[in-house]
């Protein structure tokens, strides 16, 4: 465990001590600089010791002769801990150079040289790769933080960084790595670690731990369903919690080629995982930034095992944007991708519902939700599906269909659906010329209906009126029943007493049986 | 039975079920959010027989409609027939507390909450108590989640009446042992958030014994989510020990809390502090607060600075009296000067914010000396939120050295902010006008503020005009009626002739707010005869301001003022070519008794249309 945990837990448990105290001199001064670092947790704790001890470049790996090149590389691991201040731009630049090449240097050597990862260098390696990049990732500088419209914060120190993830995948991919060597400090703590880096706001930095995290799922077989349970948790605090990380697409991303090798027949915890935290994930305020992941990762589900297809069109249809238009339409998306994938025996069992929602859509007001929605009728595939169980979709459809080619504001949706209603009477004229005639009749059926039910609600709210002054008159009698159970002759829905209950008790009980 | 007669009334409550089916999710939700009327027409047999059980099922449905349905079933005590029925309701409630989405889940969480209430102890330990157990041992993190926020109330109830409340509470430790230590962090969470509650309802031997261990568990966990969580736990459970143990059991912990690595949770400490200062007492503030508040106030981050410097004030002020001076002075108001020259803005205006209360703390000499130079450089910083914190709180140092001292500083400040490029920031300037102007006297207001005051009202922005308007009235009630007609008036009725008509709108709208202060004398000479004038106006939104005016001043005129020179301008107005001038003239006329009217003049003129009309041009003119 020495190995995972980074210096900087050290560091200030040192500082602390020397904090309480306060006013020296040195305390201002310590406090100006820390002010000018603000933005990395990192740095600002590594700065309240003395200032970063100065490094001396050490002779090149390669003019050394192999039995002191063992050393002299463990030597520059050891340089390579020492932390440098990147918002602190005049001091320590030689330094920060020595660094940097040396961080280059060992890039190099673990890429180019066969038989170099001995067994000591692996504690090493992994103790110099989790101080430079394992911190607590700093408040975000822009507390309303919209990765689509604003540019991210990136990283300062990354000149040294960008290295140390690019010598970490290097030692990672050579030909030598042992596994069963590295385990022991590649470890859950610091797969966890590394998790948390993901919601680092800068997308480069992001980019090289989804590498370094495929290559470690790829090689440690033990952390596996590790690191699956830590994603679900990122994933459901995100959705449920707090609605912000900044790495959600890059895990999807990992898991799109992770589920890809599920083997069959799926085991219970992926399918959970599809259900209980893919399909919910649509709900999230920023699905647009990784909903084409997202939609990957479920069209593969449904690719692998198809009787999926239901219990997934479903859970879209359940979380279906109410208001928001631009969702609406990625949702159409995923859709027809599953529709292209769908098997003929799925599709008639979520055709109903499904079509349901595709009349709503055909009939949004915003015409890139109904557009979106008519393209439908291009695909091939889905035109087939529909003629093939036109019986069931033409009467879902005609309504909406036949109400906005008149109505709908826009002219291109007017055509589009036009042309769309041309399909449909061509796939079965005859079903389509009796929609045609019954049309007038269902609209006032509906029309009806709507009357009817605001007449049961008046009436309702009437008998509720009547109700409230029993209620009132009897709240004492509740209070004292309470207090002694013995009296409930008085009860307040006692039926003699209760207008409601004496109209409602002449109704067959059976009603809720439907 | 009676169905198949037709009768009217019957009809109704056979279709309730398909409301609450209905296909439409609004339609479902509104029929959910009206669940208590269809309970009442059932009456609380079938309510408990018939419609709890369906609701059980429709489980799956909707989030927001499972979110309504948990929010009536808490209040659906008395539709299922009283307390001695309650617990019928456990069983949807039980089902809505493992949904997924938090929203719903808190709120089934708290309907159980208020209906635990209403259970006796012996119906809390035969259906309460085994509910929160199934949940805390459910499979899925939901349901061990929502058991962690009932621990709190149904075990003091229980404890107390029952012959095996030694043996439940036991047992209830332990589930919520267990929760402490779960495996999803979501859990740990909950627990985490709810440990100090459930603490405060066990004895003290319990706390010590088991509660304790658990916090320190909680406050070093892998996840700052769940530490910082425990922050809030610790000061709970910190007033709940007596002092002698505050060293041992909690304070290690709370120091770590306060060095954490995770700036989240060095946050937590600073936001929660009050409470903290107040848990421990005097010895410990002395000797472990002050320096870790010390350190918050230096903190890297800017978001735990911030929260530490809002403390600053109640800090001091909580301090043990007999050490306060000594150790603000050698301790807090070295950081405190650090902090107004912070780099960041929102430290700074929350320094701001409070600093000035410090002078009623420190005395007279102590604020001439060290605060005021900060009041001065705060006075002068480059965020207006900064100086408009400064202002908004001078009445603190008035108390203790009069605002004079300040008033060099202050005036280019308040010009300044007066002058802001943001309507927000001038805003809010205005509405510290009247008190500046009590503190400073009429004499010092006439000379620098007051063409301040008289500019705003000439302001591009409504807002602007019409709180301009607002802060003269409030000036008048404090310099009273002679001071107004010697320096405003005049202005303001300057302004009648101005060639912009809004700005002879304004004059409208200051005659509006000034006539009640005024009093009779000066609206009926001076006033009067400038709106009389104004109805002249060649545009019709000033003239149907004039009728309003009128009606607004007309109760501080005298009838013979009204009725020989307001009622024939009036009239005149009444048959204005323009729609709206004719509405508020008759509307005028009608609302100050003038004349009977036949109403149908007044409803005939009393259109939808050019109410609509009114409302559009108005929200368009300023």
């Amino acid at each position: 465990r020495v190995v995972s945990s980074p210096p900087a837990l050290e560091m200030s448990a040192i500082s602390a001590s020397e904090k309480v105290d306060g006013f020296t001199r040195k305390s201002v001064r310590k406090a100006q600089r820390q002010r000018g670092c603000q933005g990395s947790s990192q740095f600002a704790a590594s700065s309240s010791r003395p200032a970063a001890p100065e490094i001396s470049a050490l002779p090149q790996l390669k003019d050394a002769s192999s039995t002191e090149q063992h050393e002299l590389f463990m030597q520059k691991l050891q340089q390579c801990c020492v932390m440098f201040d990147f918002y602190d731009t005049v001091t320590d630049l030689k330094s920060k150079e020595t660094k940097r090449a040396t961080l280059s240097e060992l890039v190099d050597y673990v890429s180019t040289n066969r038989g170099v990862l001995v067994e000591p260098v692996y504690p090493e390696i992994t103790t110099m790769v989790s101080t430079n990049i394992f911190r607590t990732l700093p408040p975000s500088e822009n507390p309303d933080f919209d990765p689509e419209e604003d540019e991210p914060t990136l990283e300062a120190s990354w000149p040294h960084m960008q290295l140390v993830y690019e010598f970490f995948l290097r030692f990672l991919e050579n030909p030598d790595f042992q596994p069963s060597t590295a385990k022991r400090y590649i470890d859950q703590k610091f797969v966890l670690q590394l998790l948390e880096l993901f919601d680092t706001e800068d997308p480069r930095e992001r980019e090289f731990i989804k590498t370094v995290l495929h290559r470690i799922y790829g090689k440690f077989l033990g952390l596996r369903a590790f690191v699956r349970k830590q994603i679900n948790n990122i994933f459901l605090r995100y959705i449920y919690e707090t609605e912000h990380f900044n790495g959600v697409a890059e895990l999807l991303e990992i898991l799109g080629s992770i589920i890809n090798g599920f083997a069959l027949p799926l085991k219970a915890e992926h399918k959970q995982f599809l259900m209980k935290i893919l399909i919910p994930m649509h709900t999230a305020k920023g699905l647009a930034l990784f909903h084409a992941q997202l939609a990957y990762c479920v069209v593969q589900f449904i690719e692998k095992d198809p009787t999926l297809t239901e219990v997934v069109v479903r859970g879209l249809l359940k979380f279906w944007p109410k208001t928001c238009s631009q969702k609406e339409v990625m949702f159409l998306g995923e859709i027809e991708e599953i529709l292209d994938v769908i098997e003929p025996t799925q599709f008639k069992k979520i055709q109903e519902p499904l079509f349901k929602q595709i009349s709503k859509c055909v009939s949004s007001p915003h015409f890139q939700v109904a557009e979106r929605a008519l393209y439908y009728w291009n695909n091939e595939y889905i035109l087939s599906l529909i003629e093939e169980n036109n019986a069931k979709i033409l009467p879902i459809m005609f309504g909406n269909l036949y109400r906005i080619s008149k109505e709908h504001w826009n002219p291109t949706i007017v055509a589009l659906v036009y042309n769309v209603l041309k399909t449909l009477m061509e796939m079965n004229s005859k079903l389509f010329d009796e929609l045609t005639a019954s049309y007038k009749c269902d609209r006032q059926r509906e029309k009806k209906k709507e009357q009817e039910r605001e007449e049961l609600w008046r009436k309702l709210d009437e008998l509720r009126l009547q109700e409230t002054s029993a209620i009132q008159n009897n709240r004492h009698e509740i209070q004292f029943t309470y207090s002694n159970n013995n009296n409930n002759n008085n009860n307040l829905h006692d039926k003699d007493e209760n207008p409601a209950a004496a109209i409602t008790d002449r109704i067959e009980s059976n009603t809720w049986a439907k | 039975m009676a169905g198949a007669e037709g009768d009217d009334s019957l009809y109704p409550i056979a279709v309730l079920i398909d409301e609450l089916r209905n296909e439409d999710v609004q339609l479902r939700l509104n029929s959910i959010k009206k669940l208590s009327t269809i309970a009442l027409a059932l009456g609380v047999e079938r309510t408990r027989t018939e419609l709890l059980p369906f609701l059980t099922d429709t489980i799956y449905d909707e989030d927001e409609v499972l979110l309504a349905l948990a929010e009536q079933l808490g209040s659906f005590t008395v539709l299922v027939g009283g307390p001695e029925f309650v617990h019928c309701l456990l069983p949807p409630l039980e089902s809505l507390a493992t949904v997924e989405e938090t929203v719903v889940r808190d709120k089934a969480v708290e309907s159980l909450r208020k209906i635990s209430q209403e259970h006796s102890p012996v119906d809390l330990e035969v259906h309460f108590v085994p509910l929160v157990k199934r949940l805390a041992s459910g499979d899925w993190f939901t349901s061990r989640t929502s058991a962690c926020g009932l621990f709190g109330v149904c075990y003091p109830r229980v404890s107390i009446m029952t012959h095996t409340f030694e043996s439940t509470l036991i047992t209830a430790v332990m589930h919520f042992r267990t929760l402490c230590s779960d495996d999803t962090p979501m859990v740990r969470r909950a627990a985490s958030s709810k440990l100090g509650e459930f603490a405060k309802v066990l004895e003290l031997d319990y706390v010590k014994s088991d509660i304790i261990p658990l916090f320190t568990a909680l406050a070093s966990d892998e996840q700052d989510s769940v530490r910082l969580l425990a922050v809030e736990a610790g000061v709970s459970i910190a007033a709940l020990l007596p002092q002698e143990d505050l060293e041992d059991l909690v304070m290690p912990t709370l120091r770590q809390a306060a060095e954490d690595k995770s700036w989240r949770v060095r946050y937590m400490v600073a936001d929660k502090f009050s409470e903290l200062q107040k848990a421990v007492g005097p010895e410990i503030t002395k000797n472990d607060l002050v320096p870790a508040f010390q350190n918050l106030l230096k903190d890297c981050e800017a978001e735990v600075r911030t929260a530490a410097a809002n403390k600053v004030k109640v800090f001091c002020e909580s301090l043990p009296e007999d050490s306060r001076e000594t150790i603000i002075m050698t301790h807090i108001l070295p950081c405190v000067k650090e902090l107004v020259s912070d780099t960041n803005q929102h430290v700074k205006s929350a320094l701001a914010s409070v600093i000035m209360g410090l002078s009623t703390i420190l005395g007279k000499d102590n604020t001439v000396e060290h605060l005021l130079p900060l009041f001065l450089v705060q006075l002068k910083d480059e965020y207006p939120e900064v100086r408009l914190n400064i202002i908004s709180n001078l009445d603190c140092v008035n108390e203790v050295i009069g605002i004079r001292q300040l008033s060099q500083s202050l005036l280019p400040a308040i010009v300044e902010l007066a002058e802001d490029a943001k309507w927000r920031v001038r805003l809010a300037i205005i509405e510290y006008m009247p008190l500046l102007a009590g503190q400073l006297g009429v004499e010092f207001f006439d000379e620098k503020l007051n063409s301040l005051c008289m500019a705003w009202l000439i302001d591009h922005v409504y807002a602007i005009r019409e709180a301009a308007t607002c802060n003269l009235m409030k000036l008048v009630e404090k310099f009273g009626a002679e001071w107004a007609q010697n320096t405003i008036v005049p202005k303001v009725l300057g302004m009648a002739n101005d060639s912009n008509y809004l700005h002879r709108m304004t004059t409208l709208f200051c005659i509006n707010a000034l006539s009640e202060v005024c009093g009779q004398e000066i609206t009926t000479k001076h006033m009067l005869p400038v709106v009389l004038k104004m109805s002249t106006d060649q545009v019709a939104n000033v003239r149907f301001n004039v009728a309003r005016c009128l009606q607004k001043i007309g109760p501080v005129l005298d009838s013979s003022a009204l009725q020989a020179e307001v009622k024939p301008v009036l009239e005149k107005l009444a048959t204005d070519q323009d729609m709206d001038v004719k509405y508020f003239a008759l509307e005028a006329i009608s609302g100050m008794y003038l004349f009977n009217l036949p109403t149908y003049i007044f409803s005939e003129t009393f259109s939808f249309s050019s109410i609509l009309f009114f409302f559009f041009s108005f929200s368009l003119s300023p």
